[in-house]
């Protein structure tokens, strides 16, 4: 297949028309250099200052070059604690919600019933209601029932903003997917249960894992919600936010850029995963 | 194992309960929650009763009609400068990124994963009264010498804009990539110059990817209050300051609920014209 950008020979184009085009395509790709560049800046002073040695509390301005945040990224006060808090929230949220998401996926693509159209909507609206309306109505049943804030509440809030999320990540593989397969299965003698485990399952295992890395990642970074439901219980966004006023301590650049690697390198693996499995040719 | 042959038209009721349940216990109870707050009156000392208090809501937006068009105001201009950054941006993704078009999808990302209140409180450091930014900016007279960025309403745009703009980049990106590259071929073929056959063909086809993001992006960015909390001042307080303050600071539940109301109905009512234009099986795909 031929692309678009290259003039067709049976087209006359004068040299005039093409060096604009040639003006045009660079001017696009200088723009997305930029543009990228824009998106970068932010993580980049994140990840420079995660090594600034600040003189007073505020880690504003460049002071000098230090190792003394990595070497113990736990030191401040109650920041080791908010961050295993928010480990072990970001775990059951995304197991809680991993599996309802998927069994409604795999209801969604795979039958068809009463109901469809109403259960798209109630998945589709947490997608896209602000943040700060679904935290306040949380916040307003737990006041109204009296229960005690908590981590309990705050898992309970992250498995109900997640599960939209999986189902929808969930969905996107399970179309592509060919039942033919199934049916061989069953075919050759398996039965609805080995068919699922020892066909379906390992088959959208990758979607059902995309889905939780979705979860895990949306869990552990939630300011919004979770400051609405959390009591006195402290997760690291939490954190990082009591201590904004007061100067956030530069543990904080060093946790982000932790956090930042760990996802990237499983983002970049995901991506060389599909390069590899890409036939030549057929990008 | 007969039961389920039987009635087969169970098996995706089942598979549904349990997720549906949760998101019906825990998402929409609390809506109705949120309505029966709004219309209670009381402090923390006396207790909170329900009693059709009305005025929550007039004095609700009596009282904070600044704050709710200014967030509104902040969220749609964020939301047309993240479209005029992302559509060329994803353009040349999805036309020129050849091999690296995964690469670079990922570079656009590659924000969200770090902690949103880590990249905003990046922006204080860029923007900062003395940094390189507002430097420049004072250089070429874009910013008066005594002035600063920094606690401005520029400052919380751009936070806004920045923070959601992946929002609006990935379904352009779908939207763009998606287009049957042989149809701007055939446009050209019958002699449409370039500027003519984007405007014919590849804008009208990415149009459901500029609705999704449009509204993917104004809506999040109408509801928040971290970029006005750490960017600007009280001066720039959208209603998310409100809500969030009325709701943890003050305990005043019944105007902070009714402020929440009146938050969604205006978004629901994009949501329904939206669902009107796309349908939703494409929404939530």
């Amino acid at each position: 297949m031929t692309t678009a950008a290259e003039p067709l020979p049976r087209r006359r184009v004068s040299p005039l028309t093409r060096a604009w085009a040639f003006v045009r395509r660079h001017t696009l790709t200088l723009f997305g250099v930029l543009a990228l560049a824009y998106l970068m800046l932010p993580i980049v002073v994140v990840i420079v200052f995660s090594f600034n040695d600040p003189a007073g509390r505020y880690n504003y301005t460049w002071e000098g070059f230090t190792t003394t945040h990595w070497t113990n990224p736990f030191g401040p006060a109650f920041l080791g604690d908010a961050v295993w808090t928010s480990i072990k929230v970001a775990i059951v949220a995304t197991i809680v919600a991993t599996v309802l998401g998927t069994l409604i996926a795999l209801a969604l693509v795979r039958y068809h019933f009463r109901g469809r159209g109403a259960t798209n909507f109630l998945i589709f609206v947490p997608l896209t209601a602000p943040e700060i309306v679904l935290g306040a109505s949380l916040l307003t049943l737990f006041l109204n029932l009296g229960a005690v804030l908590g981590i309990w509440t705050i898992i309970i809030a992250h498995i109900m903003f997640c599960i939209s999320f999986v189902v929808v990540t969930v969905r996107a593989r399970l179309v592509g997917f060919d039942r033919h397969v199934e049916e061989a299965a069953m075919d050759l003698g398996a039965n609805e249960y080995v068919t699922f485990y020892r066909i379906t399952l390992p088959l959208i295992a990758p979607g059902i894992l995309a889905g939780a890395l979705l979860a895990f990642s949306l869990s552990i970074d939630d300011f919004v919600i979770t400051s609405f439901n959390s009591g006195t219980t402290t997760t690291f966004p939490l954190f990082v936010w009591s201590t904004a006023q007061r100067g956030v301590p530069a543990e904080v650049n060093v946790i982000g850029t932790m956090i930042f690697g760990v996802a990237i390198l499983l983002m970049l693996g995901n991506v060389l995963l599909q390069y590899r499995r890409t036939p030549k040719g057929a990008a | 194992m007969s039961f389920l042959h039987r009635h087969s038209w169970l098996i995706p009721y089942l598979l549904l309960a349990p997720g549906l349940a949760f998101l019906l216990l825990f998402f929409v109870v609390p809506l109705y929650y949120l309505g029966y707050t709004s219309l209670q009156e009381g402090t923390v000392q006396v207790g909170y009763t329900f009693n059709w208090a009305w005025d929550n809501y007039s004095k609700a937006f009596s009282d904070y009609q600044a704050q709710f068009f200014r967030s509104l105001q902040y969220a749609g201009i964020a939301t047309i400068l993240a479209l005029l950054i992302s559509y060329p941006l994803t353009y040349w993704i999805a036309f020129r990124g050849g091999r690296w078009k995964n690469l670079l999808l990922l570079c656009i990302i590659a924000p969200f994963f770090v902690t949103y209140l880590i990249r905003t409180l990046a922006w204080q450091n860029i923007l900062a009264d003395d940094g390189f930014v507002v430097n420049s900016l004072q250089l070429v007279g874009l910013v008066p010498d005594d002035g600063r960025v920094l606690a401005t309403s520029t400052a919380v745009i751009a936070g806004i804009t920045y923070n959601f703009l992946p929002f609006m980049a990935l379904p352009l990106y779908v939207s763009l990539e998606q287009i049957d590259k042989s149809l701007i071929e055939a446009a050209k073929d019958l002699y449409a110059s370039s500027t003519k056959a984007f405007l014919r063909v590849t804008l009208p086809l990415s149009l459901p990817g500029v609705i999704a993001g449009t509204l993917l992006t104004f809506i999040p960015a109408a509801g928040d209050f971290i970029n006005a909390e750490l960017l600007g001042t009280p001066n720039q307080a959208m209603v998310g300051n409100v809500i969030q303050s009325k709701f943890l600071e003050i305990t005043d539940y019944g105007q902070a609920a009714a402020l929440s109301v009146i938050l969604m109905a205006v978004i629901l009512v994009l949501i329904l014209v939206y669902t009107r234009l796309l349908g939703t099986e494409r929404m939530a795909g």
